[in-house]
């Protein structure tokens, strides 16, 4: 019995060319909306001094963990300016930064979203896992139809990684909120608003940072396969190692996002930190 | 009498997929049971009805798994109860809309929970401050308000400490704070000091009957701890299986336990704390001093008593006489009032037993138990006590049990 092959591919090849018909415009303007975006927060670091914004880090780490966080990304980060990886280490950064930013403020309200509906959690975890799961070359390939090959899909690939696990964390904090506060906040009368923002949110924030932290990780991970469709930075480094089999350069572009995962990894870690310690 | 300040009409909760269908068996009159049974759903609440009048302590009692901590959640609504009504003050809760209950929930009820359930990110005087703060109230009067509630439970000066710095017993006390900061009438206290320890456990009942006192709040109170129901409670109200076995005051649960569950429970109670002099005082012999030393030793004759209490023409205790002191009086041609002993030992008809036992003990003739104004009521004779001690077949008078009028609740 000859049963045909289902024209998956076809099928998604037609829905992603209407969708890149029908709303061009609107991806254009999230691609303008994104570079802008990370074009200021280049040229902005850009500007400073590297050994001025090296000093201005290290002092960050100081504030929100300790000196030895403090001498770590101090030096650390002159080894990164030393090798020459300075404005690629900038590039990096923005693009981490703007898929993180992105996944807070998509992501947490999705988490809520999530914690305070049965429905929605069963639908969107699937999506969660699918977010996660699908390689992550194959979304860069619609990314570039949508957005044309550079920053911006590199980006948007990073988010979709990324994001997922700050939606979880979010949800998950807020559900594992005891019992018992969220009754003593029903008992008093309290709307539905002044329950999440004055008990849920709170109680949930040290998870919440937990998955913020995760997200940083995740799209820190994702540099390299953004290189591939035209993202700068770090990652376009290793990826040109690669191509050229330079074991010693990519060596030292791989140290250079190594260094720059734990000094981010640190200081995210530690507001989350420090607010439990604030308000426990 | 005035209203009840809350009325619970049939109130019924299942727990399962089709809740209808159970309330339709129920109403046929299967049992928890039989419906476990047959459709997998537990009945939590079985139609369970009780009115409680304002400024009453109204003990809910059970085993865990009796259903009384859903019974008390669903007085303001934290669990929806599928049949039934909730009136307080006349108003049904149940048919009130989410704005109706929000309302109810900030100004009637307050709550007290028994992991304390206190808001770990906040201070003590925040926590307090919480039911005002979100019915928007002006920031002066929240924090004079939370400062009244906290001295109050006397915790001036550990306003701006944490909950997890406290002790337990400290903790509560920020509950109940908050639970009475904005003042409501009604105090539902869900096993409120079950997690205590012992003695703290006794301190928090005695300041909670001394607060009452000033208070006057509708204070329902879940308890597994008889001791503890016996010790608060105006009337208990005990549960098995959902259901609400007996309802009574402490006195005639432990008088008249309603079935055998009753009186399986109420066994091991100690006693003396629960009973009073009243309970167990015999009607004395007396007489009046102005009669002669002879009509007295007729009148122990009679009785085969030793000794007879002498009264004045109002029946305040005056002293006593026993036949030995009568008989010489008869000799020496003296009076009643010139050979009596004077200074008897006395109490109050609710005085406990446990506080009376060594008075008996000890005294040579019966303790005499008088009221307010010194007329004697009753004697107590060291029969009586031992065998109101010794529990089982209890010798008890009906005079000093205070009678409360619901009678259509005293079993349901």
């Amino acid at each position: 019995m000859y049963i045909p092959k289902i024209p998956l591919a076809d099928w998604i090849d037609s829905g992603v060319d209407f969708l890149v018909v029908k709303f061009g415009l609107f991806f254009d303007f999230i691609s303008f909306c994104l570079s802008w975006f990370v074009d200021l927060f280049v040229l902005a670091l850009g500007a400073v001094h590297p050994l001025l914004l090296i000093a201005a880090i290290a002092l960050i780490a100081y504030a929100l963990s300790s000196w030895k966080a403090a001498l770590f990304t101090a030096a650390g980060l002159l080894l990164i300016y030393n090798l020459g990886y300075w404005t690629g280490m900038i590039d990096t950064l923005a693009l981490v930064l703007t898929s993180v930013v992105i996944s807070i403020i998509v992501g947490v309200p999705v988490g809520i979203w999530m914690s305070q509906s049965d429905g929605a959690q069963r639908v969107i975890t699937p999506v969660l896992d699918f977010m996660q799961t699908m390689p992550a070359f194959v979304y860069l390939i619609p990314a570039i139809l949508f957005f044309g090959i550079g920053l911006v899909p590199g980006i948007i690939s990073s988010v979709i990684f990324a994001m997922p696990p700050t939606i979880r964390l979010t949800n998950l904090g807020i559900r594992q909120v005891p019992e018992d506060l969220v009754e003593a906040a029903d008992a008093f009368g309290s709307t539905e608003m002044q329950k999440l923002f004055k008990v849920q949110l709170p109680l949930a924030m040290p998870t919440i940072m937990a998955g913020i932290n995760q997200s940083i990780m995740l799209s820190l991970s994702m540099v390299v396969t953004a290189s591939l469709v035209g993202a700068p930075g770090i990652g376009a480094d290793v990826y040109r190692a690669v191509t050229q089999v330079k074991v010693g350069l990519g060596f030292e572009a791989g140290l250079a996002i190594v260094i720059l995962a734990i000094i981010l990894d640190r200081l995210s870690q530690n507001i989350g930190l420090k607010r439990k310690k604030r308000s426990a | 009498m005035s209203d009840p300040k809350i009325e619970v009409r049939e109130v019924t909760k299942i727990f399962g997929k089709n809740p209808q269908l159970a309330m339709k068996l129920l109403n046929e009159g299967k049992s928890k049971k039989e419906i476990l049974k047959e459709t997998g759903m537990t009945v939590g609440v079985n139609k369970a009805s009780f009115k409680v009048r304002e400024g009453e302590i109204f003990v809910i009692m059970g085993l865990s798994g009796s259903g009384k901590s859903t019974l008390v959640r669903m007085l303001n609504r934290l669990i929806e109860p599928d049949a039934g009504q909730v009136l307080i003050d006349g108003q049904d809760i149940v048919k009130m809309n989410p704005a109706q209950l929000r309302e109810v929930r900030r100004t009637k009820i307050g709550m007290v929970f028994q992991r304390f359930a206190l808001f770990p990110h906040r201070t003590v005087l925040s926590n307090t401050e919480y039911g005002l703060e979100i019915q928007g109230a002006d920031k002066k009067e929240q924090r004079e308000k939370a400062m009244r509630a906290l001295r109050l439970v006397g915790l001036e000066g550990y306003e701006n400490s944490y909950p997890e710095e406290l002790s337990g017993g400290m903790q509560q006390r920020v509950g109940l704070a908050r639970a009475l900061a904005n003042d409501p009438d009604v105090l539902l206290m869900d096993e409120a000091f079950s997690a205590l320890d012992p003695l703290i456990r006794k301190d928090m009942q005695n300041e909670l009957l001394t607060l009452q006192e000033k208070m006057e709040k509708t204070i329902i109170f879940i308890t597994h701890d008889l001791d503890e129901a016996l010790r608060l409670g105006d009337r208990i109200a005990l549960m098995k299986d959902g259901s609400i076995v007996q309802i009574g005051t402490p006195e005639e649960i432990l008088i008249n336990p309603a079935n055998q569950y009753v009186e399986r429970f109420v066994e091991d109670v100690d006693v003396s704390k629960v009973l009073t002099a009243g309970h167990i005082m015999k009607k004395p012999e007396r007489i009046v001093y102005d009669r002669g030393p002879r009509v007295a030793l007729k009148i122990m004759k009679n009785a085969g008593i030793s000794s007879v209490y002498i009264v004045d023409h109002r029946q305040r205790l005056m002293g006593a006489v026993t036949a030995q002191a009568a008989s010489e009086a008869i000799q020496s041609g003296k009076s009643l009032a010139e050979v009596m002993v004077r200074n008897i030992q006395t109490v109050t008809p609710d005085t406990l037993i446990s506080d009376i036992i060594e008075m008996v003990a000890q005294a040579e003739l019966p303790v005499a138990v008088v009221d307010g104004e010194n007329r004697l009521e009753g004697i107590l004779v060291r029969g009586a006590v031992l065998a109101a001690l010794a529990g089982g077949d209890l010798q008890v008078n009906g005079s000093g049990v205070k009678h409360h009028v619901y009678p259509e609740n005293s079993v349901s």
